[in-house]
């Protein structure tokens, strides 16, 4: 066990996977004289060289589709977005390309590669910079979406990611960055589609994932205090969803909230409700609860901004509701 | 790339009229200038939050071309957008006040830095995402000659945008439209030398950007861009022959930022002090503050006030943000859809889940 920041986590599971396979590249913007907006790929060009660490202008429909090119012949390029927004720019790519070349030639290719970055909103970034994406990714059949939370997810499902044999939206989130967590150091890999119980609690089940995994988990605090038992579901990832998991844990509880930092409508929090709906309806008290983001745009100024993403608040309100409390 | 070859003209060539404009113009620039230095200072306050562009150093590029187009023509730029709203007349407290997230700032806080808006004076905005505005303005050059007016669009653009697709795909629209005069727009290149990080030779196969608009049949050139008044100079002659053709046309001017790309730009391993220190050499505000005294068209005393009127300026737009509300809450929802105040009485919206705020 070592501890190390969200950022070094990922940059060590980019180093180990880097140094045992030639196959893996690194492509993006600013990700190598400049170490990366994040600083995710710190001191890689100096290490790998510029044939292996790739910096791109900016043209994100380009570099995007030509990792996929890469994959084709068989390297495993990881593409660093500097967020999520910019690869609007490249959606057609992953979603046209990328996602389906496996099914379309009938299996002749395959596209393995990562697409990793950060997702959702910052500080103040407006509504350009300010987006969820994991729900309009996670619509497509061909992609795997990951959203870790903690340090040890985020080297476990990227390691993963880059040993995949098909396309991986892998989303980061720029407030996790600095935070510091316990990694095992050994070959240490997570599988996609197994969420984690982050706290165990017998009376409602809260699913949330990246971020709002830690906002869910404050609240849990709070509602502790209260003498109510939330269980804290961490999904880690998207496509393919751990259903089992929550409907487990459902089975005990028989309420659910469901977080996402995103907008409501067609969110991942509607599509975690109805499977909880198909597979426990008969185990549910109450209807489940959503917490989300507003439905607007995302405003600059702090004090609407606040009033647009989700809080703790939120989540002990939403809970209180499917126990009738509130 | 040899940005630095100064060609100064004699002061007695300036025009009565170009005398006076550049007075006007130079206040201009030291406003915004001064205006940038204290919105930095404001960010490190906590004043102003995410991200921050200024345009330090850049000045004689915006100001060349917004001095030479009429009230009614429009333009479109990038997120490094406060210049190009103060020059175009944007009070600098409602500039201000939108970096502060003020009710009363241009676009009532909710757009921010990234995001100025004034369409009152022609600004179409500041927009976040690169290249993405290039189509938009080459669309908005379209609709002007289909209104059947004489207005036409100034385009401008980082030398890093003109790598996206969002800048070749307009390029080429407005190649194909301006041959058959409908598309009066001028892309207005600021090559600063950097897109973030990266210096135009690693991004861009051609260095020549000017050039890359032949590619697109878009006559073009190149020049620096540190000098207003010949800046100013090009620009008549380019927006002139572009409202009298409806024809397409680039400019690529030669400039650098002073400052970081962002505020959270702070170690800029990318460039050295010495060349950023030689770049500063060649300000545009002395580079104009000479010609007009060796026109003897600027004394000591004028300079002075000058600064000082700038000051006053930039003192009163913090004090004017400051004492500024903040938006009102139901603003969160509102301008998501023009039809909003029926979607509220019917009902029909779900606003998601902040009702506990
Ligand atoms: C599509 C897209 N990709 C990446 C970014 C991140 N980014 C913001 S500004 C910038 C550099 C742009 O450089 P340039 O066009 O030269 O403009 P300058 O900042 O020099 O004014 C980058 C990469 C973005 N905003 N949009
Ligand atoms: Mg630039």
């Amino acid at each position: 066990m070592a501890e190390l920041t969200y950022r070094d986590a990922l940059r060590s599971a980019l180093i180990e996977e880097m140094d045992h396979d030639r196959r893996v590249v690194l492509i993006g913007e600013d990700i190598g004289v400049y170490q990366g907006t994040f600083r995710v790929t710190a001191d890689l060009l100096k290490r790998y060289g510029p044939g292996r660490v790739i910096d791109t202008p900016i043209s994100e429909l380009g570099f995007v589709g030509a990792a996929i090119g890469m994959a084709m012949l068989g390297l495993r390029p990881v593409v660093e977005v500097m967020t999520w927004n910019f690869s609007l720019l490249a959606m057609d790519q992953i979603v046209n390309n990328a996602a389906k070349l496996r099914y379309f030639s009938g299996g002749q290719v395959n596209v393995p590669m990562v697409i990793r970055g950060p997702n959702g909103a910052g500080v103040q970034l407006s509504a350009q910079h300010s987006q969820s994406l994991e729900a309009t990714y996670a619509h497509f059949p061909g992609l795997y979406v990951v959203a870790p939370a903690t340090p040890a997810e985020a080297k476990g499902l990227l390691r993963t990611a880059i040993r995949s044999d098909d396309p991986v939206i892998f989303l980061e989130n720029a407030a996790l960055y600095g935070m510091k967590g316990e990694v095992p150091d050994s070959d240490f890999a997570l599988p996609f589609g197994k969420a984690a119980v982050a706290r165990s609690g017998r009376d409602v089940t809260v699913v949330a994932y990246s971020r709002m995994v830690f906002a869910a988990l404050t609240a849990a605090e709070q509602l502790a205090a209260e003498g109510i038992e939330a269980e804290v579901i961490n999904m880690r990832c998207l496509r393919p969803l751990d259903a089992a998991t929550i409907v487990e844990s459902v089975s005990r509880t028989h309420r659910a909230v469901v977080v996402q930092e995103q907008w409501k409508p067609f969110g991942a929090a509607a599509e975690i409700a109805m499977r909880i709906y198909e597979d426990a309806f008969d185990q549910l008290d109450a209807p489940v609860e959503r917490v989300t983001g507003a439905d607007v745009p995302m405003p600059y100024a702090r004090t609407l901004e606040v009033r647009a993403v989700p809080h703790e608040a939120d989540i002990v309100a939403a809970v209180k509701k499917t126990l009738g409390k509130d | 790339m040899d940005t630095r070859s100064v060609k100064t003209a004699s002061p007695r060539d300036l025009s009565r009229d170009e005398l006076a404009a550049s007075l006007e113009w130079y206040g201009k620039m030291v406003l915004a200038r001064r205006f940038e230095d204290e919105a930095e200072r404001e960010f490190r306050r906590g004043k102003i939050g995410g991200y921050l562009h200024v345009y330090s150093g850049q000045e004689a590029v915006a100001a060349g071309f917004l001095s030479a187009i009429r009230p009614d023509d429009i333009f479109f730029t990038a997120y490094r957008d406060h210049a190009h709203a103060i020059f175009r007349g944007a009070a600098p407290g409602a500039v201000m006040a939108e970096l502060f997230g003020k009710a009363t700032g241009l676009a009532k806080g909710k757009g921010g830095s990234m995001h100025l808006f004034d369409v009152a004076h022609g600004f179409y905005g500041g927009y976040g995402i690169v290249g993405g505005h290039i189509p938009l303005a080459t669309g908005a050059a379209y609709a002007l000659r289909y209104q059947k007016t004489e207005r036409i669009c100034l385009c401008f653009l980082g030398d890093g945008a003109m790598n996206s697709g969002s800048f070749h795909e307009p390029a080429n629209l407005a190649g194909l439209w301006g041959k058959q005069g409908l598309c009066p727009i001028v892309y207005i290149v600021e090559n600063n030398q950097y897109a973030m990080g990266t210096p135009v030779e690693r991004s861009s196969a051609v260095t020549n950007l000017a050039g890359r608009f032949s590619t697109y049949a878009i006559d073009n050139e190149r020049a620096d861009g540190m000098d207003f008044i010949e800046v100013r100079r090009l620009a008549e002659r380019v927006v002139r022959r572009v409202r009298e053709t409806g024809g397409s046309y680039a400019v690529e001017l030669l400039t650098y930022r002073f400052a970081g790309h962002g505020a959270a730009d702070l170690f800029q391993p990318y460039r050295t002090k010495e060349e950023i220190a030689q770049a500063r050499s060649r300000d545009p505000i002395t580079i104009l503050e000479d010609r007009l005294r060796a026109a003897g068209a600027l004394t000591d005393e004028q300079v002075k006030r000058v600064h000082a009127d700038a000051e006053r300026a930039v003192t009163e737009a913090v004090r004017f943000a400051e004492e500024s509300p903040p938006p009102a809450p139901e603003e969160l929802y509102k301008d998501v859809y023009g039809a909003r105040d029926e979607d509220e009485k019917t009902g029909t919206r779900d606003r998601g889940n902040t009702g506990t705020r």
